[in-house]
């Protein structure tokens, strides 16, 4: 029988340290998923809305309605002159009522409002001067208000990207509670087993052997409980419902293609935190010890 | 091999034992007695590095104990047989396992052929497989001795090892370790067990020291 194969039998395979372990790693592996999830979705998410809401803007036209068709033929001159506008198009009143019907109900006379004139840009991959867009249609037509949805990008990126935020702050704390159980849970096997530690000290064996055999244990219960938590995180994934085409938060967390491969990286990542963890804190209680 | 320079132990309360000095040399047989807490089981601890002297240097195959190194030491006690009076064993490992520690645990090949015939010489061919629970008194001392001496030690120490058996069986283990001795084997055996030492001494070229107020005596050939 070789050292390694001894040292896989030395440490009984009993003892609360591993359940402790197993137990742990699963619940922490299930919501690192479920942290790893909201981090992919959120970015996923800021990455759509800011696609769309990137390359398109409004020209919302408030005049009186003698001057609206006149300002209206003006705005879209500007537009039509203006480099980096690679469409122009007037929204009809029935795309307006669109809109709007999400807000207001179908049922509300939308034609006794005094709506403004929406003109819907999409911008070329260079995109316009904005400042000056602005400049010319305020000089050439008063009523005529330029949007580039930066006020409604902006916040959307900003809660995306503290979603992300939270989600790793999180991933960290779990990485962390995960390497304190380990090292309580390495601190109780190493003080019931101490006549493990002293039969092998008798017969010469030395620290790194003697922390490898727990560690290997307490390493190999972090990986099976992880790997048991990721699976059980990446079914409940996806037992969420569909999102369809759309990403939203709710419906859409989760993974899609090859994203379904990151959460397999949990349980490695958790062996290896708990072999690092455990024999940090074997190699320190056996300096301890004569 | 093993050598005490004016060595001291105290555990707090006053010295165990002070001004020892002796040297274990190859081959040298030796028993160490004394009444109990005399300071007997500390002494061989003294001599395999689980304790440090209060006092004094102890050298064992030539090194200053408080210099080695944890890994150091480890390979020290690789050359040094032990034998406890409780003999304690990994329960859950099987008696050729248990004693193939030494060797296994120190990454040294372990021949199964050598196992079997040590197990054998100890008379617990039949119990290899068996778990040390399961074992008698006896049959548990002789596979610690089985233990103790399977990486071919320059030392055996000894500590009661035949204190809770029958006089027939320690007889027995004590005729296992002169047959060590006469191998090359430096021995030395922790006992107040007189009528064990007369035994051996009628076999083997055996000297006595005695543990006694706090002094370390060689004892003459008259016991």
């Amino acid at each position: 029988m070789s050292a390694r194969e001894i040292s896989r039998l030395v440490v009984p395979n009993r003892g609360q340290s591993v359940w402790l372990v197993l137990l742990s790693a699963s619940a922490m592996a299930f919501l690192a998923v479920f942290a790893l999830a909201l981090s992919v979705t959120s970015a996923q998410l800021a990455r759509n809305w800011s696609a769309a809401l990137a390359q398109t803007a409004t020209v919302r036209i408030s005049a009186p309605p003698e001057e609206i068709e006149a300002q209206t033929a003006i705005v879209l001159e500007v537009l039509r002159t203006t480099p980096g506008i690679a469409e122009a198009n007037v929204m009809v009143a029935a795309e307006q009522a669109a809109l709007l019907e999400a807000w207001l109900g179908p049922d509300l006379p939308l034609d006794a409002l005094p709506l403004p004139r929406l003109i819907e840009l999409t911008e070329t991959e260079e995109g316009p001067d904005r400042q000056g867009l602005r400049l010319r249609l305020a000089a050439e037509a008063p009523g005529a208000v330029f949007d580039d949805h930066t006020r409604w990008r902006r916040p959307l990126a900003e809660a995306a990207g503290r979603l992300r935020a939270f989600a790793l702050v999180s991933l960290g704390l779990i990485g962390g509670v995960t390497a304190a159980i380990v090292v309580l849970a390495s601190s109780a096997a190493l003080a019931s087993n101490g006549q493990v530690i002293r039969v092998l000290r008798l017969v010469g064996a030395r620290d790194r052997f003697i922390a490898l055999a727990f560690v290997r244990r307490i390493s190999s219960r972090a990986f099976i409980g992880a790997a048991a938590g990721t699976a059980l995180g990446m079914l409940a994934l996806r037992a969420l419902p569909e999102a369809g085409g759309n990403v939203h938060l709710l419906s859409g967390l989760g993974f899609s293609g090859a994203g379904w491969l990151l959460p397999l990286a949990i349980p490695p990542l958790a062996m290896v935190l708990a072999w690092a963890a455990s024999m940090a804190t074997a190699f320190k209680l056996l300096r301890e010890v004569t | 091999m093993i050598a005490f320079e004016d060595v001291a132990h105290d555990y707090g309360g006053g010295p165990l034992f002070r001004e020892v000095s002796v040297r274990l040399e190859p081959g040298s047989f030796h028993f160490l007695t004394g009444p109990s807490g005399a300071g007997k089981s500390t002494f061989l601890k003294l001599c395999y590095g689980e304790l440090l002297p209060s006092f004094g240097v102890v050298r064992l195959m030539d090194r200053d104990v408080r210099t080695l190194s944890r890994d150091a030491l480890a390979e020290t006690r690789e050359r040094i047989g032990v034998v406890h009076q409780d003999c304690q064993f990994l329960d859950h490992l099987s008696v050729e396992q248990n004693v193939g520690l030494p060797l296994t645990a120190t990454g040294r090949p372990l021949r199964e052929a050598d196992l079997s015939d040590l197990l054998g010489w100890v008379g617990l061919g039949e119990q290899a497989e068996a778990l040390p629970p399961t074992l008698s008194g006896g049959e548990r001392q002789r596979a610690a001795l089985a233990r103790a001496i399977i990486a071919a030690p320059n030392v055996l120490l000894a500590d009661e090892p035949t204190g809770n058996l029958d006089w027939e069986m320690s007889q027995r283990l004590m005729m296992l370790m002169i047959e060590l001795n006469r191998m090359g084997t430096a021995v030395l055996i922790a006992t107040h067990d007189l009528q064990l030492i007369r035994f051996a001494k009628a076999q083997v070229n055996a000297r006595v020291m005695r543990i006694a107020g706090r002094r370390l005596q060689i004892a003459g050939a008259d016991l």
